[in-house]
């Protein structure tokens, strides 16, 4: 339906295949070539996007598979897990439940995108305008990716890691390496800071660094101290209490970011496990920008595709088979199933993101009176282009839904608002799309993209560095809705590991700061 | 400008490290698994892969995650149809929302790990505390025998392959064409060479005619001489293909004694060693029939639940299972349609009055009429080293089956206490097969 409407209003460019830039559905490395250029041409002088160098890379779909099972990156460290991810994505594949990707873009400088050689020319040209430009544009400009992530160094930083923990495993033995990785994936989504920027990654740096360390470490080995009693501990007066609070105050506690402070804090740590946690929330940190902009990240992408292959086939240069081809993927991706449908597993980031895009367009081109009444600062200032790309620059998913979400996609999606109270035995629907409900639709929605209230808000709160060394954790629990027990006692078992003494995790009540629920490792507790 | 790079040649298999220690991690569950599998598997598909689900306790991984049943909280779902602001919906009766099982599925629930093993994978499992080693493990694995079929002609082979109908055929077709109308020709001139031969007055021209006619004829031989009888090009071999086919039909005879001496580990030994003995057999014949005869005092055909899994207590008589399986023998699988094999497994334990007759029944019946006759006695580690201290080869029934070792090559008896012990009787039992292959 959607396809022929589009098609309807383009003009007839009849049957003159002189300018297409191709016309068959085999690709080959001169015809991308050309393409990539013809996009890239409308990307920067039409769009007028700003990108990193692209590197298209085409891989086969074994391949695809590979990186798919290893975060998406290209090299990345052996784990166990990635084996499991892998098993099963390959079942699901083999027996065809489920397809792959079409591409794999990373967020480096040089770009990279990978392109899956199973795809058709029609579907090349489209990745290459979604990743290498769409994608690509938003990884270098918006202020996410510019303030938390390295482009340049990212690639070199993942070659380091792998080839340090391949070394380590060598040097400690599998097992300890995996436990300690084991340990620390574990709280890999506590394990960023949210406020303060991480410093720069310098991989030369930090590998010289820490092997002057195990240099040092070992030339200056002597096994004599071993045998040398321990001084004993003084007893603590009260004196010393000032001091253990200064203390505290010098460990910065509370700490969002849990190995950040086990890797500075721990007592039993090896300098090797600490290089490891440091890998981890590294990499933690890197995806954390994704995680919060995949409606806009996916919304970019697929309205910057949309235009560009539109113009090619206006431009004459792809046919109208190819055409269809393109925009028959492009409504698959596009589909938002509603909520009774057996299909439907939330909002689809890439049909709200799309929708919002086009909408914006459409608000600074042909506004209506509702339009100016919402959104008085964009509506009809014909700038779509420079519209939008404010927008990708200046804002996160949450912002951006809550900023640029109009009265009349509300009604398109038809959206409602479930409010769901654990004490109660039913949902009530507290809002839908009509004028009294817009408001908080919009807001309820902007919420659900708040990572910070999607995740549980977990941190260290106060360690015992006098008595039995506790590292007691803290989730601050609001509205009720408590960290799932059933991983917990799991959890809290692996910091034990890296921390060397017990750990417990409590959740306080963020309303009348009330105890609700309390884990730990030491038995003893857990038994009064 | 772009930068273009076909990666397709880079080396394969880059993600083989994580799945070699995934499969490492997960060994011991998925041992575990088939063992399960085993233990609830009938003996003839015991040795089939196929899915085993692992708990996923082991290779989980886990995050925290805000809980789902507590808490208030607010979703935003499209596609409104008929609510208006202030509805309420009571919520489905297991509580966690309608999307309960979507969640599990997507969030990596409690669900077990489930994935399919082939059937070698299962097998290298099944086998691996059997200690057997490669060579066999892999024949077991083979589940074909290849024999060589006719499979039409060739223009090459060995002598011996030579079929003379096609070559015939071949020779005359080629002989035929290459004489294309001599022989008619040779005949029409003979015809008349005779003629003008046998009359008298033959004036000038007709005797040069004659003449002419004998030295075409001449050439025509000469020319149908030159033509092989035989030529290389008409040779035709017969071709034959190996095809895997089965040898022929067996049956196997799994006896056991089930009086009260033989406990659970027992058993599972036992079993271990009928998978073991079926999927050798499976391997050598087309079709395996199975025969569960367990015996106290009497004896008694039953199904394999019964014969596993059934509680009888009893004295224990081992002539009763010998005379039940003649019986049956000589009434379903009479000995030139089926290999009779016999797996016998048993404690030891017998009456000396019987284990003569045992000894008796064997050699005058069984041991002529059967292929191999297996004979194990399970017994406990203690046993074992009870045993050896005291200077004792084995029990009751060993020390009389114990003469009919080297008589017949066709017995086998052998002490089973762990599962490690079950494989040197299937050393002998291939070696015996290696030996008849080569004669």
């Amino acid at each position: 339906m959607m396809s022929q409407e589009l098609l309807a209003d383009k003009k007839v460019s009849g049957d003159d295949r002189r300018g297409l830039l191709f016309d068959t559905a085999d690709w080959d490395f001169q015809t991308i070539q050309r393409t990539y250029d013809a996009i890239e041409d409308i990307a920067l002088n039409d769009l007028g996007l700003s990108v990193y160098p692209n590197q298209v890379e085409i891989i086969s779909s074994e391949q695809m598979l590979d990186a798919y099972c290893s975060v998406g990156m290209p090299v990345m460290y052996t784990h166990w897990s990635f084996g499991k991810r892998f098993v099963a994505e390959e079942a699901m594949y083999r027996k065809g439940y489920r397809g792959l990707a079409y591409e794999i873009v990373i967020n480096s400088n040089p770009c990279i995108s990978y392109c899956m050689e199973e795809n058709t020319m029609a579907m090349q040209t489209l990745v290459v305008a979604h990743a290498a430009f769409g994608h690509n544009h938003f990884f270098k400009n918006n202020y996410l990716f510019q303030q938390w992530t390295c482009a340049e160094a990212i690639l070199d930083y993942f070659e380091f890691a792998k080839r340090y923990i391949a070394e380590c495993e060598e040097r400690h033995g599998l097992r300890a390496v995996e436990d300690t990785l084991d340990a620390a994936h574990a709280v890999m989504d506590q394990s960023v800071f949210r406020y303060r920027r991480p410093s720069k990654l310098k991989v030369g740096e930090i590998e010289r660094r820490q092997k002057e360390r195990r240099q040092h470490e070992e030339r200056t080995f002597q096994d004599l101290w071993r045998t040398v009693p321990q001084a004993k501990q003084s007893k603590e007066t009260d004196e010393d209490q000032k001091q253990l609070e200064a203390r505290k105050a010098q460990l910065k506690l509370p700490e969002e970011n849990l190995l950040y402070f086990i890797e500075k804090q721990s007592p039993v740590l090896e300098p090797w496990q600490r290089e490891i946690i440091r890998i981890v929330r590294s990499i933690a940190q890197y995806f954390y920008p994704q995680k919060q902009t995949k409606l806009m990240n996916e919304g970019c992408a697929t309205f910057v595709h949309y235009y560009i292959v539109n113009e090619l086939y206006d431009r004459g240069m792809i046919s109208e088979g190819t055409l269809l081809e393109i925009l028959h993927s492009h409504c698959n991706v596009v589909f938002q199933p509603e909520f009774d449908d057996p299909r439907y597993s939330g909002i689809n980031p890439y049909a709200l993101g799309f929708a919002m895009m086009q909408d914006i367009k459409r608000i600074c081109e042909q506004p209506d009176a509702e339009d100016r009444e919402w959104f008085p600062d964009i509506a009809g200032n014909n700038d779509w282009r420079g519209t939008l790309k404010s927008i990708w620059a200046n804002y996160r998913d949450e912002s951006f839904v809550n900023q640029f979400l109009s009265p009349r996609l509300i009604r398109q999606f038809k959206l409602f608002v479930v409010s769901d109270k654990s004490a109660d035995d039913f949902v009530r629907i507290d809002a839908i799309h009509d004028e009294a409900g817009y408001r908080k639709v919009r807001a309820d929605l902007a919420a659900s993209y708040d990572i910070t209230l999607g995740e549980p808000d977990i941190q260290i709160a106060d360690v015992d560095f006098r008595g039995n060394r506790e590292l007691v954790l803290r989730q601050t629990v609001r509205e009720g809705v408590q960290v799932d027990q059933s991983d917990c006692t799991e959890i809290i078992k692996h910091l034990r590991h890296l921390w060397g003494y017990d750990v417990s995790l409590e959740g306080i009540s963020s309303e009348d700061g009330s105890s609700i629920f309390k884990v730990t490792t030491d038995e003893a507790g857990d038994q009064s | 400008m772009a930068h273009l790079i076909d990666r397709r040649p880079n080396p394969r298999e880059k993600s083989l490290g994580n799945r070699q220690r995934f499969l490492r991690r997960s060994r011991e569950e998925i041992k575990r698994a088939v063992d399960k599998a085993v233990n609830e598997r009938n003996i003839s598909d015991a040795g089939n892969g196929g899915s085993i689900s692992i708990p996923s306790r082991g290779i989980t991984e886990p995050r925290f995650r805000l809980s789902p049943q507590h808490g208030n909280r607010q979703r935003v779902t499209p596609g409104n149809k008929e609510f208006v602001s202030g509805d309420t919906i009571a919520k489905p009766p297991s509580g966690g929302g309608g999307s309960g099982k979507d969640a599990s599925d997507s969030g990596e629930g409690e669900d077990d790990f489930v994935f399919s093993l082939s059937r070698s994978e299962f097998l290298d499992i099944l086998f691996d505390d059997l200690e057997l080693p490669d060579l066999i493990k892999s024949s077991l694995k083979d589940t074909t025998v290849s024999e060589p079929r006719r499979a039409g002609y060739s223009n090459d082979g060995t002598t011996p392959n030579l079929n003379v109908l096609r070559t015939m055929r071949n020779s005359i077709g080629r002989r035929l064409a290459l004489n294309k109308g001599g022989t008619a020709r040779l005949k029409e001139l003979e015809a008349e060479a005779d003629e003008l031969c046998e009359r008298e007055d033959l004036d000038i021209s007709q005797r040069t005619r004659l003449a002419q006619l004998y030295t075409e004829i001449e050439d025509l031989k000469r020319r149908g001489r030159r033509v092989p009888f035989i030529d290389p090009i008409d040779i035709r071999y017969n071709r034959f293909e190996r095809r895997p086919v089965p040898a022929t039909k067996a049956v196997m005879f799994c006896l056991m004694d089930v009086s009260a001496s033989m406990g659970e580990h027992e058993k599972d030994l036992a079993k271990r060693f009928f998978v073991l003995l079926h999927l050798f057999l499976q391997r050598q014949y087309e079709r395996v029939e199975i025969v569960f005869i367990r015996h106290t005092h009497i004896a008694q055909e039953v199904s394999e639940e019964e014969f596993f899994y059934g509680r009888e207590s009893g004295g224990t008589m081992v002539s009763a299972a010998l005379e039940t399986m003649l019986k049956i023998q000589n009434e379903r699988y009479a000995t030139s349609d089926w290999n009779a094999y016999v797996a016998q497994a048993s404690d030891g334990d017998n009456f000396s009055s019987d284990t003569v007759r045992c000894v008796g029944l064997l050699e005058d019946t069984i041991l002529p009429a059967c292929q191999f006759y297996a004979y194990i006695e399970i017994l406990t580690e203690a046993e074992v080293s009870r045993l050896a201290l005291a200077g004792n080869p084995g029990k009751e029934l060993w020390r009389g089956y114990d003469a009919l070792k080297t008589k017949w090559t066709n017995f086998s008896s052998k002490h089973v206490a762990s599962r490690a012990d079950i494989y040197p009787v299937f050393r002998e039992l291939f070696a015996r097969r290696q030996q008849e292959g080569h004669l």
